[in-house]
């Protein structure tokens, strides 16, 4: 155990504890609060990694647009200030089924990995490496997933102007 | 730096997610739950990348891309999302019918219509 996962394990814990209050809490507001704890310390994770364009793209796109606009949805649909009961189904089933996925995943990265060492490649996630490549051979797809997302918004905006 | 411990915690994440989209009734935080599984992968993409020292990137512009189909994912699903409470003025996934009440009805009649049309082909002709 190096220093480097020491570190690694403790953020990690820290993302699946505040992943599991997002599931768990009785309140919509904490539960997006506790996504930006979980999302937060994955980017950490990814700085760790050595990811850094990765890891700051994770803090602009999720902390900065997609828990906002969760947070917006809550207050527009006008979710209660305080604990709401009816939010959950009985626990039994899902986690059997949750723990089940988690575990065989869980298996299966450890039947394959084992505890085997590798050396983290120095500059390995900068903009110029990852950008090199999105551009040269990943063009294509880079241009498809724009098209995508511009699709989407504006599919967003006719969904919610709404029939008239 | 041991892969296992980025991989374990991608894991627990994405059987978490799963937990939470079985169990919330709640669209929005069905939603969040579907981040937190979509992140899990992320981070599984990201370890991969870094145990693979001599080859481009490729995983973490993978991840650049999930998050980009995320973004997408999220603005569509919180339009929806809205649309639905401002006609039911409720998101509980629960109380949704999944047809419009009277589908069935209809499609008895429908039924009956076209045996009816069947049988009355011939008396027309």
């Amino acid at each position: 155990m190096t220093g480097l996962d020491l570190l690694l394990a403790g953020v990690g814990l820290v993302a699946v504890g505040a992943g599991w209050a997002v599931v768990a809490t009785n309140q919509v507001v904490r539960a997006g609060l506790w996504l930006v704890v979980c999302l937060g310390s994955l980017a950490v994770e990814f700085l760790l990694l050595g990811a850094e364009l990765v890891a700051w793209t994770q803090v602009l796109i999720y902390l900065g647009a997609v828990v906002v606009l969760l947070l917006f949805a809550v207050m527009l649909t006008r979710a209660p200030i305080g604990p709401s009961p009816d939010l959950d189904r009985r626990i039994g089933p899902a986690s059997v089924v949750g723990v089940g996925v988690g575990l065989s995943l869980g298996t299966l990265f450890a039947v394959a990995y084992g505890w085997t060492r590798y050396e983290l490649p120095a500059q390995h996630g900068n903009a110029e490496t990852v950008g090199g490549p999105i551009f040269t051979t990943w063009t294509l797809p880079f241009e498809v997933v724009s098209v995508l997302l511009l699709g989407a918004l504006i599919g967003a905006v006719v969904v919610s102007r709404g029939a008239k | 730096m041991h892969p296992f411990i980025p991989y374990a915690v991608a894991s627990a994440l994405f059987g978490l997610g799963v937990l939470g989209v079985l169990r919330r009734r709640n669209a929005i935080l069905l939603l969040m739950s579907v981040e937190l599984m979509l992140n899990a992968v992320n981070l599984i993409f990201v370890t991969a990348d870094a145990t693979l020292p001599k080859a481009a990137p490729t995983g973490q512009i993978f991840t650049l891309f999930v998050i980009v189909i995320a973004a997408a994912e999220i603005g569509v699903g919180l339009a929806v999302v809205l649309q639905l409470f401002r006609l039911k003025a409720a998101i509980n996934v629960d109380e949704l019918p999944l047809a419009e009440p009277g589908d069935d009805d209809t499609g008895d009649t429908d039924v009956a219509d076209a045996a009816a049309d069947k049988t009355g082909v011939p008396d027309v002709a």
